[in-house]
């Protein structure tokens, strides 16, 4: 999701730097492009990694376990 | 110990009949003693008077039994000694020896009873020039190769911005968390999955294999980093093995590996996507810094804002430019335009019968404006109308006469 972000706020910074896109085109990119920095800045600072262990349920099918907050540790 | 009776006394073997019989065996003919039983007291005498222990030589006529046993002789330049590698030992070495390979041989001395030979049993081996890893290396890395699994081509990009990160590794190992601290560091928003895996010893292959291949099929990770800490060769062998390189290979997300130090290459690193020098370098690469993607967002929006800005900007420029060459292109139109009707009007009036009249000419007109030029238009009585420079005269015919003018 962040990726996509990311590729499309590049295509969209690209597009702007060109003048061959009309003004009225360029004003819609503007405005998708801010919208979708905010979004992707919302998508990092939303995300609470964890340690999670993989474990196979018993129907056979995988998940992970709830995991504890990654945390840096002091000598990291 | 042995020969303490001296003169060929064995006080050991004989031993246990000691008590019964004054005369130990083969001290004369009427006691002589069996083949088999010399050949077992030989092998017992070897046996208890080596210990284990490393011999160096050369390999020659190695030979792979088939009981599963590997027979070779190991010489210097004086002697030779039949060895033996028992088919249980043969998995702890990396390969089998070459003729002519100098190595170095741990093992026991014994004799085969049977027909009296003596043999070494070499439980381990070590070739000068690390030649039985190399050979068995290389052996892997070429059968890889002929399947063509060590091609850069295969080689998957790893994704930027991963939100979940692998990790097949020892669940309690420095590796796991060496990956864990740096990612925490760099960019605290990625999971991190362990996929808890051997990393060493006999059954560190086949739990890895495992390990991949669950990791494989749960499919929830965006890149998967296969990790161990720094160890000896033999520590980090289970990544040299040819299994464990194919279920990287098979793997459907982009793999990292990180095997040991810096210096350690294993077969994990030819097949993997991009392989890292240590666990942590495999962090780094796999984790961005979160800090750093908040700046590069804002630098998008800035570069965004500025490209739109200097877009406006240009366009007023250009508009502004455009009104004034519309404005000079008009007043130079009109200019011309003037200029001629001025040149027209002159050659018009230069034509203009008015220009006659100016000279004193009269023009003759019907009563409809149409010039009266010939006598054939005249009729006698017909009214008409002279045209002169300053006004009209009204006219009436007397007479006509046709014929040529005065």
């Amino acid at each position: 999701m962040f990726e996509d972000h990311l590729a499309r706020l590049e295509a969209i910074a690209e597009a702007l730097e060109r003048r061959d896109v009309p003004l009225d085109e360029a004003l819609r990119l503007f405005e998708e492009g801010i919208a979708r920095v905010r979004a992707a800045t919302e998508t990092l600072d939303a995300a609470e990694g964890r340690l999670r262990e993989l474990v196979q349920r018993a129907d056979g099918t995988f998940g992970t376990t709830d995991g504890t907050p990654l945390a840096p540790d002091d000598d990291g | 110990m042995q020969g303490r009776g001296g003169g060929g006394g064995w006080t050991r073997a004989s031993g246990p009949r000691g008590t019964v019989a004054s005369v130990a065996p083969g001290e004369s003919a009427g006691r002589a003693m069996p083949v088999s039983t010399l050949t077992a007291m030989a092998r017992d005498v070897l046996e208890g008077g080596f210990p284990a222990l490393w011999v160096a030589g050369e390999v020659s006529n190695f030979q792979r039994h088939r009981n599963g046993h590997w027979y070779f002789t190991l010489k210097d330049a004086a002697a030779a000694i039949d060895c033996v590698v028992w088919g249980s030992d043969q998995a702890r070495l990396p390969a089998p020896p070459d003729d002519g390979m100098q190595v170095a041989a741990f093992g026991r001395l014994t004799m085969w009873a049977k027909r009296a030979r003596v043999q070494f049993v070499v439980h381990a081996m070590e070739a000068e020039g690390e030649g039985l890893w190399r050979k068995a290396f290389e052996k892997v890395r070429a059968a890889l190769d002929a399947d063509g699994l060590l091609d850069p081509a295969r080689k998957r990009p790893i994704p930027r911005f991963p939100r979940v990160v692998g990790v097949v590794t020892s669940a309690d190992g420095a590796a796991m968390h060496d990956i864990v601290s740096v990612i925490a560091r760099r960019h605290p928003g990625i999971d991190v999955v362990i996929i808890p895996a051997a990393v060493q010893g006999e059954t560190a292959p086949a739990s890895l294999v495992r390990a991949l291949r669950r990791a494989a099929r749960w499919g929830g990770a965006d890149v998967l980093v296969i990790a161990r800490g720094g160890g000896s060769r033999e520590d980090l062998w289970a990544f040299n093995d040819e299994k464990v390189a194919r279920a990287i290979a098979a793997c459907p997300v982009p793999t990292v590996s990180a095997v040991g130090h810096v210096v350690d290459v294993t077969i994990a690193d030819y097949v993997a996507d991009a392989r890292a020098a240590t666990p942590s370098a495999a962090a780094e690469l796999v984790a961005p810094v979160r800090d750093d993607l908040r700046r590069d967002l804002a630098a998008l929006a800035g570069g965004m804002s500025a490209s739109l800005t200097r877009r406006v900007r240009d366009g007023r420029r250009d508009l502004l430019r455009t009104a004034r060459a519309v404005r000079g292109l008009a007043t130079h139109t009109a200019e011309r335009g003037r200029e001629r009707v001025r040149t027209l009007s002159a050659k018009i009036h230069a034509l203009s019968p008015l220009a006659t009249l100016a000279r004193g000419y009269a023009l003759p007109r019907d009563a409809q404006g149409r010039a009266l030029s010939r006598v054939a238009q005249y009729t006698a009585g017909l009214p008409f109308e002279l045209v002169l420079r300053d006004g009209q005269v009204a006219a009436t015919t007397d007479a006509v006469r046709p014929g040529a003018a005065p």
